[in-house]
């Protein structure tokens, strides 16, 4: 398609080809995919975008792919939910979800960047993919990966629960489990990298994987009428999906499908892995390692890659970052499930919760737009919430059973 | 007893393929500065303006730079200074390949 000028570093601006390469030769800065808005601005529109599939592929000039989409076809474009319920418990004005707790096939936004890494892959022609993860990129990988007809290799701790592990084993992939910490898979991983010709999705084919999350951003800005929202608070892992939400919106800006864009953009991060938000709230932009201990796993980065352009972008647009407890972690949770019926993954309820915050102290205004972007779904944490939720009504076999208990329930006890 | 500088395999190219090599006593940029002389290009590679480049960690005895007095830190005769390259992997300490959850 012909829309792609290379690889270009994002600390000293060398250009590179474009192959599964990730990180600068001369600076070891990370590299970025550069494209030519001037000829993607002549060839695609609303009406374009419109006519389209509702899939994430309805954006493709923006995406690094060279031809047609062969991954994810029926992936992305999921629900920007009006949530009135919940905009009024919190006192606001205007308040969106965008729902990624049903992407197809797996149920979270990395659906989005798996089916862009996928592709590339197989561009670049691949016959084996992997990555190193113990949750929802993992179930990603395998699940697409068995679809697109990929060779798969998934590497996790070995001291995971079983329990974790069931949604990535059912595909099928190779999954091996390495005698250590997270620290010695990440290593090995790197080490396997460079030895083996495979596309790990998370590393070699990073460039282009991380632009799949600019497709949550392209959604929200068509859902919201080919407008930006006033708002918009981002979990963050690693500070790539915030770095790349507000790419997106400026991409649309720059080529012309939204003209204003005054969008304030808010990190959100656990209180027990916070070094994002942590670094926000001090002023500065050097990220302090921590060692993660939250109950939000998919959120649990003590070292983040994107953390420095995070802090970045939150300063450039004015926003806030803030960080939660376990405790409102949870309590967010349900309050998303009994105000709006979206039941999140405990990263859902790291953002609801910060949101709150951010709210409650002032730094994310009542009135305007918020968009609250929710990116897993809670089913795959469902042990986060044990005795945390109602019990059930026991009651004999009977009518005088039920209306007994049924008088109960409507004196509200 | 001088000071131990472990080099990353892209920069061994400059050193002759000595994955350590010694250094002199003084901050971290002294050392930077010093080890250029005997490696011309290692400087710009791994820092500009008299900075430490971003991407680019340097750990004296395990302990990250940025967390003492960054490129001002003293190094000392039997100090051990890595320098790591914070992407490409291979750190000690915290694990570095993103979104690995």
């Amino acid at each position: 398609m012909g829309h792609i000028k290379g690889l270009k570093c994002r600390e000293c601006g060398r250009e590179y080809p474009i192959e599964p390469v990730y990180v600068c030769e001369f600076c070891f800065g990370p590299l970025e995919v550069a494209y030519d808005y001037r000829s993607i601005a002549g060839v695609l529109d609303r009406k374009k975008i419109e006519s389209r599939g509702k899939n994430l592929w309805r954006y493709r000039e923006l995406l690094p792919v060279d031809g047609a989409p062969q991954v994810g076809l029926s992936s992305g474009y999921t629900p920007l939910l009006k949530a009135d319920n919940l905009a009024r418990v919190l006192g606001i004005d205007e308040l969106y979800i965008k729902d990624d707790t049903v992407v197809h096939p797996t149920l979270s936004f990395k659906d989005r960047v798996v089916s862009v890494a996928l592709t590339k892959a197989k561009e670049f022609g691949f016959d084996t993919v992997a990555c190193a993860s113990t949750g929802n990129l993992a179930h990603s990988v395998s699940a697409h990966g068995a679809r697109a007809g990929f060779k798969r290799f998934i590497f996790i701790p070995a001291s995971l629960e079983a329990s974790k592990i069931v949604a990535s084993l059912v595909y099928e992939p190779n999954l091996i489990a390495v005698d250590g910490n997270y620290d010695d898979v990440n290593r090995l991983c790197s080490e396997v990298a460079n030895k083996y010709r495979w596309a790990f999705v998370n590393i070699n084919i990073r460039p282009f994987y991380a632009e799949g999350s600019k497709t949550l951003g392209f959604e929200i800005i068509e859902q919201l009428g080919w407008k930006a929202p006033d708002h918009v608070v981002v979990p963050c892992a690693s500070g790539s999906l915030l770095t790349k939400v507000w790419k997106s919106f400026k991409e649309f800006r720059d080529i012309g499908i939204i003209g204003d864009l005054q969008t304030r953009v808010f990190a959100a991060q656990a209180t027990g892995c916070s070094p994002i938000t942590a670094a926000i709230k001090q002023g500065t932009d050097l990220i302090r390692p921590v060692k993660p201990d939250t109950v939000a796993k998919s959120l649990a980065i003590g070292n983040p890659a994107d953390g420095f352009y995070a802090t970045q972008v939150v300063k450039e647009t004015a926003g806030a970052g803030e960080d939660v407890s376990d405790r409102e972690i949870i309590e967010a949770i349900k309050l998303l499930a009994r105000t709006e019926g979206v039941f999140a993954e405990t990263a859902g309820g790291v953002t609801l919760a910060a949101a709150k915050k951010l709210i409650e102290t002032g730094k994310l205004s009542r009135k305007g737009s918020t968009v609250i972007c929710i990116t897993g779904n809670g089913l795959k944490t469902q042990e986060a919430l044990q005795g945390h939720t109602m019990s059930p009504h026991h009651i004999k076999p009977s009518l005088a059973s039920f209306e007994e208990v049924l008088k109960q329930i409507n004196q509200g006890r | 007893m001088p000071v131990k500088v472990r080099i990353p395999t892209p920069l061994q190219r400059l050193t002759q393929g000595k994955e350590e090599v010694e250094g002199t006593p003084g901050t971290v940029m002294d050392l930077v500065t010093d080890l250029d002389k005997r490696y011309p290009g290692i400087a710009e590679r791994i820092s500009e303006n008299g900075k430490i480049r971003r991407f680019v960690n340097i750990y004296v005895n395990d302990e990250d730079i940025r967390f003492l007095s960054a490129e001002g830190t003293t190094v000392k005769d039997g100090d051990e200074v890595s320098i790591v390259p914070a992407i490409a992997g291979g750190a000690s300490g915290m694990s570095q390949p993103s979104d690995v959850i």
